[in-house]
């Protein structure tokens, strides 16, 4: 037991400094490394409560894909050359009290989640969850969310594939005057049609139509 | 007291795991290169030790003894901090690999999730040296090297989804044991050159080498790297080259099975055939490195997106069809 208490002090102390990184570090792509950092940890507590399935996921899905593309944005937009300086300059602190409201609305909403949770008495808790050693978690998780829940699965799924056709949608252009290959074209090429013998005559030359 | 004596059997373990993995990638380094040779009418390294085996570790020691240089304009700690992700990523995946049904050092429930986790950060190591280098070839390179990874992680989990269907658990374990009547490459006999294919895109082997093309991009990633460390991504490169031979022969070729279970094969037992398996991936890796002419990136991009994923896609859809109507769904 010590060792697991041990063990989650150290995930959470991470968790919590890469946290705080992320927003202090003045090197945008250093924040990047930070969360990804951020992620992990929080995987490993994940892991730890028996949450094996959701820490692997959280690691493939947000480490293995989302931060990559956070990564890809930020080194090539260049945006580490942009000083952060807080109040000093007033271009920047235009953008300091939106965020500022932003950061107070979510805080306010995290106050009343976790309240909520405290003065309802009835409301699960982590430790009246039904977890048998039997139903591994994943199978766990699979029973509530394709019976009870397939509704919202699916509709959350189709909302996600919503979300990325109108980003193609929004970013697809057609350039004409585009020379592209013809995998079909090219393989389906005879001979008799791409090479001609042709009988030249001296000092005349051939007459090519391209 | 506890403690330290569990700490000490893990580390025991680890070391047990890790020193072969180490000494295996050093000589598949080797074959590698023989294989290559062999196919090119050359003899490749045979002046090192018997056969040449030991080329590797006078390479290695002359990597060793080669100056470190930063360049000035690096970011160090990042630049550092590169090819020492890569090699860890590379080690840490093969804790989850059974080698036979009780040798594993970790046989979690998720185990096949872990793979791909791990194999998903892999991407890291390379964007960082890219980046960290501040210099225009090894950051092209890792932006070419991360598009190209993240397409086709794609289409290896699709591939993975359709053995899970088959097996119906996350445990590694268990999908060798489901594999105990029929080894999945014949059922899922396209999947399997998908899969193939696709490993060798994740490992940034040849023809799908693009991250490293020397003849656009000098040495990709790698161009400001030199001494252990550039042997560093070097041994991460081949370990995880060797961890996506042993994912395939887990997912397709029974992994510690042998492949019928009568007098003549269940002689030899179960981390054998494992290993047996890999090499015989390995040599089918590197024998394509020496035939196939490398892929322009268009082409790469078109066959991971416009062919592979909705491929297996639809061989997902088929195999859920055909497990449903046939009752074979795993209970």
């Amino acid at each position: 037991m010590i060792a697991h208490a041990i063990f989650f002090y150290i995930f959470s102390f991470i968790a919590v400094i890469s946290a705080l990184m992320v927003t202090v570090s003045k090197n945008t792509v250093h924040s990047v490394f930070f969360l990804i950092l951020d992620f992990i940890s929080i995987s490993c507590l994940f892991i730890m409560i028996g949450a094996e399935f959701l820490g692997m996921i959280m690691v493939i899905v947000y480490v293995g894909a989302v931060a990559v593309l956070f990564l890809f944005v930020v080194m090539m937009l260049n945006v580490a050359k942009q000083k952060n300086t807080w109040f000093s300059t007033s271009a920047v602190s235009s953008h300091i009290p939106i965020g500022l409201l932003i950061s107070l609305v979510i805080f306010f909403e995290i106050i009343i989640v976790i309240g909520g949770w405290k003065y309802k008495p009835n409301i699960l808790n982590s430790i009246s969850l039904n977890t048998s050693s039997e139903i591994t978690n994943t199978h766990s998780l699979g029973y509530v969310l394709y019976t009870d829940y397939i509704h919202l699965f699916q509709l959350s799924g189709m909302i996600l594939l919503v979300a990325m056709i109108g980003a193609i949608v929004l970013t697809f252009r057609q350039r004409s005057g585009l020379r592209r290959q013809s995998y079909f074209k090219q393989i389906s090429r005879e001979k008799n049609e791409g090479v001609e013998l042709v009988e030249a005559e001296n000092k005349k030359g051939v007459k090519i139509d391209v | 007291m506890e403690y330290l004596n569990i700490f000490l059997t893990e580390t025991y373990k680890i070391l047990f795991l890790l020193l072969p993995v180490l000494t295996s990638v050093a000589l598949i380094v080797w074959l590698d290169r023989r294989v290559w040779a062999f196919v090119q009418k050359r003899k490749g390294p045979n002046v090192v030790g018997p056969f040449g085996l030991l080329q590797s570790l006078a390479d290695a020691l002359k990597y060793i003894f080669k100056e470190i240089i930063i360049p000035a304009s690096a970011n160090k700690v990042i630049f550092i901090l590169a090819p020492i992700v890569t090699m860890t990523l590379a080690l840490v995946a093969w804790a989850v690999i059974p080698f036979s049904e009780t040798l594993v050092l970790a046989d979690i429930n998720v185990g096949i999730l872990y793979l791909f986790a791990i194999s998903s950060l892999g991407v890291y190591g390379i964007i960082m040296g890219g980046w960290a280098s501040n210099s225009k070839y090894p950051f092209l390179g890792a932006i070419r090297s991360a598009a190209q990874m993240v397409s086709y992680e794609v289409s290896i989990g699709i591939i993975i989804i359709n053995v899970l269907l088959c097996v119906g658990s996350l445990n590694l374990n268990d999908i060798v044991t489901a594999q105990k009547n029929i080894w999945f490459i014949l059922p899922l006999f396209p999947m399997f050159v998908i899969f193939f294919i696709s490993a060798l895109a994740e490992t940034n082997r040849p023809p799908f080498d693009l991250p490293e093309a020397e003849a656009e991009l000098v040495a990709g990633y790698q161009t400001e790297y030199s001494g252990m460390m550039y042997a560093m991504f070097w041994l991460g490169e081949y370990a995880n080259i060797l961890l996506m031979c042993a994912l395939g022969s887990i997912l397709f070729l029974g992994g510690w099975l042998p492949p019928l279970e009568t007098y003549p094969f269940n002689l030899i037992s179960g981390p054998f055939w494992l290993i047996f398996k890999i090499l015989l991936l390995f040599i089918l890796f590197s024998l394509v490195k020496a035939i196939v002419p490398r892929y322009r990136y268009d082409q790469l991009m078109k066959l991971g997106w416009k062919i592979f994923l909705p491929f297996s896609l639809i061989w997902v859809v088929l195999t859920s069809g055909y497990l449903l109507y046939f009752n074979l769904l795993p209970k």
